[in-house]
């Protein structure tokens, strides 16, 4: 897949955890002001990590194996892409199994309130 | 620092956060841990495809050594630390957001109900 490889695997994600929003109803897409809130945290804090690990070169990226654009601090377009996917996807994965098992995640149920 | 000793200051930050500072209590929920186990999976597929096809490469000097499917053990911790901080904020948002409804709600009650 060359220049694609690391995309494809973002996409491949996204595409993998689609049923849950349009099959199981889980509603996390639907509420996306608080998802982009919710991802904040995470975000900065591991942006700021992985540009830490590239200056000090702690990893570094294919160019063959990536879209090869960089953004400032050298970090790779689709590194940037997986910290707001990977998050998604772990949301994702908690209110469906919230949704089947009904278990408590510390908070009330955004379902009732809406009315549906 | 190396990659490994910042592997364990996050996840330790996280930790503090999610008990501590949120209060969400992320890590001592079973609904987390099912959630998790299902992560961990394809976190282990995608990172496996990252580092086995030399997509994300290492400093073999920043790193312990020891390797899961291709890729270092650290990044167990990266992915770890990833996932409580965001479900732990996703949970803060929505306990903030569906508590201030629900007492939006209980007022336009109260107010109908004594009129």
């Amino acid at each position: 897949m060359g220049h694609l490889t690391y995309l494809s695997l973002l996409v491949g994600c996204l595409v993998v955890t689609a049923p849950l929003e349009l099959l199981l109803g889980v509603r996390v897409y639907a509420r996306w002001r608080r998802l982009l809130l919710a991802v904040v945290p995470e975000f900065v804090v591991f942006v700021v990590w992985v540009l830490y690990a590239i200056a000090a070169g702690h990893w570094d990226y294919s160019a063959g194996r990536t879209l090869d654009v960089r953004l400032p601090g050298g970090i790779p377009v689709e590194e940037l892409l997986f910290f707001l996917v990977v998050p998604v996807c772990a949301v994702l994965a908690l209110e469906a199994v919230r949704k089947v098992t009904g278990w408590d995640a510390g908070y009330p149920a955004e379902e009732a309130e809406a009315g549906r | 620092m190396t990659y490994s000793q910042i592997a364990v200051a996050v996840l330790v930050a996280v930790l503090v956060v999610d008990l501590a500072v949120l209060r969400t209590r992320m890590v001592t929920r079973r609904v987390f841990w099912v959630a998790y186990a299902i992560v961990i999976v394809f976190q282990l597929l995608m990172n496996g495809v990252l580092t086995g096809l030399d997509v994300v490469t290492y400093d073999p000097a920043a790193i312990w050594g020891p390797r899961i499917a291709y890729a270092p053990v650290e990044d167990l911790l990266f992915g770890f630390s990833l996932v409580v901080l965001t479900l732990a904020s996703w949970a803060a948002v929505n306990r903030r957001a569906n508590t201030t409804r629900r007492r939006g709600l209980d007022t336009r009650t109260r107010r109908s109900s004594t009129r």
